[in-house]
């Protein structure tokens, strides 16, 4: 009798346990879905008024301020370019040497140098954007004039994206690297010793057999990085400027379409109008550009991968 | 007279080992080991576990180089050459002297792949196809694969992947092939096709079989040598001879009592 009263009450606290963590399990899913569902809301009222058309493919970043005709323009373009810009420049220094410093800690570090050089990534990783940001502006840009190159002496603006970008890499390396070694250091010992049976280098193992093997969790630390870089907000408001300019010249100022947000949502716009609305569109776009991401990374990791 | 007996068993021997310690940090796991390996044959390593096998084994190719702390003292002679001498480089060792693992181990990649990936890193410049077909022909493989090369290695059974292995290392054409236990991972079908192929290989190949299968050592070897491990738990040498002596009379009563099954 005892014996089957304790085995309802246990019955009871697993269902109660089950449903707590369903609860927190389907928290994230539902603020998924709010997000989306509020920005897909807002942005309805600016596309009633300004042409989907009109927005993605516009070369003209004005929502504000009135041209000399006395119009608005709502062409994203400037805005996406500029994001791009900065996330390229990102890339181009983080998926270098992020990858580098992850052959390097898998393959060629001694346990005590991994061991030391791992805890100072993280730390990398941990600083605040803000801090990030004024480095950009106030050393690296200066540090970029100084350089003894005429062309940027001549025409890197204070507000670039330049120094932006190039902070921004930095900024993301610790995200490549950590992700992309974990991916190599799961890579079967046996493959190693296959290789280095066959003659090979320690070069050639890590770049033919182990890289390859790992290629999926590689790319998905590039996406990863690059979706961070995508949506980094605090860095480029700082340093890359306030311009919205359709341009791929990394010297010029530029803006981002975080920072466009954090403008707009500091300034007085009233709350409901066109202008206001812009903040969902270009959120909206934002999240179509971190979830195409996201699609294109499963495809690739998909597509390459190397079972072992 | 002297100089042609040496003359004639220098180029007999394929590898030599003199005195041979190998230490893993402080531990020493091999003790003063002395053994000629016969070129053209099958010299089967036997004992019990923790005697050392694997660990010779894989101081011919200078795999032991790859474990931190890992160090050798003695001399290996390969083709009268000294592996350990500081002007060599291990990576041509381990390409003259090849070698097939315990687990089929084959790259995350397709089948030609696996074939080519030897020849590739050192520059072969001949016909790869050619190279692959004759390397899969060797181990027997080519006519269960020939229909699907660009299939990923991993498509294959276990006994496959292991003759995928082996002809991954013979298509560097090396004069050494090294089998560490490589078919207790098998089923015995798939273990008589690799006992096979390795009475096959031997014809040009020099192989060193490190086994825990007596049946098998006797099945292939032409020279057995039985280890086994001292008081201070490191490897040595009990004897070597012809595998027929080894199993019908060996000189050591520790060898006996091992192929006896009294212990191990």
């Amino acid at each position: 009798m005892q014996l089957s009263r304790n085995r309802r009450r246990g019955a009871l606290q697993g269902r109660i346990v089950h449903w707590l963590f369903f609860a927190c399990a389907a928290m994230s899913v539902v603020t998924t879905f709010g997000i989306v569902a509020s920005l897909l809301r807002e942005s309805l009222g600016f596309f009633g008024e300004v042409p989907v058309w009109e927005f993605l493919f516009g070369t003209t970043w004005s929502p504000i301020l009135r041209d000399a005709e006395g119009n608005r323009h709502y062409g994203v373009l400037p805005l996406v370019s500029g994001t791009l810009l900065v996330a390229t420049i990102a890339a181009a220094v983080a998926v270098p040497a992020g990858l580098a410093i992850a052959i390097y800690l898998s393959e060629y570090a001694p346990d005590k140098v991994r061991r030391s050089i791992k805890p100072v990534l993280e730390v990398l990783a941990g600083i605040p954007t803000v801090v990030y940001g004024y480095f950009a502006l106030t050393f690296v840009t200066p540090l970029l004039q100084s350089l003894p190159v005429p062309y940027l002496q001549e025409n890197l603006l204070v507000f670039n994206a330049l120094s932006a970008g190039l902070v921004m890499g930095l900024m993301i390396i610790p995200m490549v690297s950590s992700l992309s070694e974990d991916a190599m250091v799961a890579v079967p010992r046996s493959l190693r010793h296959a290789a280095y049976a066959l003659g090979g280098t320690r070069l050639e193992v890590s770049l033919r057999i182990v890289v390859p093997a790992a290629f999926s969790g590689i790319v998905a630390s590039f996406i990863l990085a690059f979706s961070r870089a995508i949506g980094e907000t605090m860095l480029v408001t700082l340093a890359a400027g306030a311009t919205p300019r359709l341009t791929f010249n990394p010297v010029e100022s530029i803006q981002a379409m975080t920072a466009f947000i954090v403008q707009l949502a500091l300034g007085e716009t009233p709350h409901g109008s066109l202008e206001y609305n812009t903040i969902f569109a270009v959120g909206l776009l934002l999240f179509f550009f971190t979830l195409g991401m996201n699609v294109l990374g499963h495809f690739l990791v998909r597509r390459f991968r190397e079972e072992y | 007279m002297t100089t042609t007996t040496e003359s004639t068993s220098s180029t007999d021997t394929s590898l030599s080992v003199t005195h041979l310690d190998m230490y893993y940090g402080s531990f020493r796991a091999l003790r003063d080991i002395n053994l000629d390996v016969k070129r053209n044959s099958v010299t089967a390593l036997i004992g019990p576990s923790g005697s050392g096998k694997s660990t010779l084994l894989r101081c011919f190719n200078r795999m032991n180089d790859l474990i931190p702390g890992a160090r050798v003292e003695g001399q290996v002679l390969f083709n009268g050459e000294d592996i350990y001498h500081p002007s060599i480089d291990p990576t041509e060792i381990r390409l003259r002297i090849g070698m097939v693992f315990q687990k089929p181990n084959p790259f995350p990649k397709s089948i030609y792949d696996n074939v080519a990936f030897g020849l590739r890193i050192n520059g072969f410049r001949g016909n790869m196809d050619e190279a692959v077909e004759r390397s899969l022909r060797r181990a027997a493989l080519w006519d269960e694969v020939k229909d699907r090369l660009k299939a990923s290695g991993l498509t294959l059974s276990g006994g496959q992947q292991q003759r995928l292995c082996i002809a991954r290392a013979v298509a560097v054409q090396p004069d050494v092939i090294l089998m560490d236990e490589p078919a207790s991972a098998l089923d015995p079908i798939s273990t008589l096709a690799i006992e096979d192929l390795m009475r096959e290989l031997s014809r040009d190949y020099t192989i060193i079989v490190v086994t825990h299968n007596m049946q098998q050592a006797a099945r292939v070897s032409d020279w057995t040598a039985f280890m086994t491990m001292g008081e201070d738990r490191a490897g040595y040498l009990v004897e070597i001879g012809d595998t027929h002596q080894i199993f019908t009379n060996p000189r050591d009563e520790r060898t006996e009592g091992y192929i006896t099954g009294r212990f191990g």
